[in-house]
């Protein structure tokens, strides 16, 4: 078991084109660290003085991690990370 | 007019982020790719002064497609499809008179197609989709964008799929379906189907029009700015009240006052912008109150549920508006959007949604407190239908049946509003 971390659609020309990566448990930002380190300039994308970007927003098993412990949020195994842009109206 | 329809070319030069100004070119892209932040249609602002001239929009079609110089694309023939747009402006003499105010405007976005605003972004983001090469159409909606987008899609003849939640009331699953619009329900609240369909827009060749044509279909909301000068005799407002649920209507009616005052169609300066949302939903009022440049996302509970976006993308836009106008963001209770229903629909003669009803609510909070120009003039922006949300106020009317006889109407009639 691990952690499926999605890479959104805009951001992966940073992964040569892949949807998902695997990463090891720990936390929202811990895992950005280790997609970062398989494909570097990710963290710098998502992130900005350590903090989500405020656009981005960041989905464990479906909730908003700013319902929770926002970037320190953790993530367990077989828990899925979904990354997409603020979008919103209808 | 036709030689002139056919050479006409959009004014518009490129996408912009809202966030770090990275440019990119009119595509369908909605999201900065180097900072996830909006992006925004930019213009060639002074073909835009050079060109339009207030007999040139005069001149043109009895919809939104007569202030297509400040779009960002239209049809060749702009009577193609449902017409938009040019609803009533309705002088609210009564309405005014209630609230101390000497001059109160009201417009009325239920005469479009299908009674509401988004009639406007669907037809700007449906005529980008079709330039752009999309054979389909597609939104995540809770109802008027739903009653939209399948509407259009129809009179267009493209498929489309509206994603709604599971839950939706009857009236707007059958106000959508009936278009034969592919109807997905989605077993979640409105919040995990937009999540769903901003996935779905990175894997699917559809234009999803509050996703992946965002930029083009919030640029339609800029019309409710033009129409309301045009209709004021070309005069500009004093203070708008405009409800927020993303803050994009919010934002681009402020944007489409200042572009008009660009391009030397009217003198003045901008509105007061005043901001309405539902207290059960009300992050950028929070924000406001709080003096914060950031938005808290929210778990929405309001029966305001065309409103109900817990996490609005433009909202720290809105707040900046409201700054710069010298407006406020205002939360109105349940009660008070039940009572601005009742009272817009007793002294103007219009029947407003929930959504109405928190900004006609907004409306009495500022002229008790004093923050509308007394003198001057303000326009309240209703913005959908009270047909679509009856439940919020059927407890307001009581029906007394009786007897066809004139003895049993005589024995009733004292106290009796409704007679059934």
């Amino acid at each position: 078991m691990s952690v499926n971390v999605k890479i959104p659609a805009p951001l992966r020309q940073l992964t040569g084109g892949v949807a998902a990566v695997a990463c090891e448990p720990g936390t929202v930002k811990e895992l950005i660290a280790q997609v970062d380190v398989a494909h570097p300039g990710f963290a710098e994308r998502v992130t900005e003085d350590g903090l989500l970007r405020r656009f981005v927003n960041v989905f464990v098993a479906g909730d908003d991690v700013r319902f929770a412990d926002g970037i320190e949020t953790a993530v367990a195994d077989g828990q899925e990370v979904t990354i997409l842009p603020a979008v919103a109206g209808g | 007019m036709s030689t002139e329809t056919s050479s006409w070319q959009p004014a518009a030069a490129g996408l912009r982020c809202k966030e770090c100004q990275r440019q990119q070119p009119l595509e369908a892209i909605f999201v900065c790719d180097y900072c996830f932040g909006p992006m925004e249609v930019e213009y060639d602002a002074e073909r835009i002064k050079a060109t339009v001239t207030r007999e040139r929009i005069a001149a043109g079609p009895q919809s939104l497609w007569r202030y297509r110089d400040f779009l960002p694309c239209a049809p060749a023939n702009p009577h193609a499809g449902l017409p938009t747009g040019m609803s009533p402006l309705i002088a609210a003499p009564r309405l005014a008179e209630r609230l101390g105010l000497r001059e109160v405007w009201v417009k009325n976005e239920a005469a479009n197609p299908t009674h509401s605003f988004k009639d406007r972004v669907v037809s700007v983001a449906l005529e980008a989709a079709k330039q752009l090469g999309f054979k389909v159409i597609a939104c995540a909606s809770t109802g008027n964008l739903a009653n939209s987008v399948a509407a259009h899609a129809a009179a267009a003849g493209l498929d489309s799929y509206v994603f709604i939640p599971a839950d939706l009331e009857i009236q707007k699953i059958v106000a959508t379906g009936i278009y034969g619009t592919r109807l997905v329900a989605i077993d979640g609240n409105y919040d995990d189907v937009n999540r769903l369909c901003t996935e779905l827009a990175g894997e699917r060749p559809w234009a999803f029009v509050n996703v992946n044509m965002r930029p083009y279909y919030s640029e339609g909301s800029k019309t409710l700015a033009y129409e309301a000068v045009e209709q004021l005799g070309w005069r500009l407002p004093d203070a708008c009240v405009v409800p927020i649920a993303s803050g994009s209507l919010y934002t681009k009616i402020n944007r489409g006052f200042g572009e008009l005052i660009d391009a030397g169609l009217v003198a003045g300066v901008k509105p007061a912008m005043f901001g309405a949302q539902a207290a059960g939903c009300g992050p950028v009022a929070t924000a406001w109150e709080e003096g914060a440049d950031f938005v808290s996302p929210v778990k929405p509970h309001t029966i305001a549920k065309s409103l109900a976006i817990g996490n609005p993308a433009d909202g720290i836009f809105a707040l900046e508006v409201a700054k710069a106008t010298g407006g406020t963001i205002t939360a109105v209770s349940e009660q008070e959007i039940v009572d601005g229903i009742q009272l817009l629909a007793e002294t103007t003669g219009v029947f407003t949604e929930t959504a109405g009803g928190v900004t006609t609510a907004t409306l009495v909070r500022l002229a008790k407190a004093g923050l509308l120009p007394k003198d001057g003039t303000t326009v309240l922006y209703i913005t959908g239908e009270g047909l679509k949300t009856l439940d919020a106020v059927s407890h307001l009317v009581e029906t007394h049946p009786i007897a066809p006889t004139v003895a049993a109407f005589e024995a009733q009639v004292e106290g009796v509003r409704l007679v059934a």
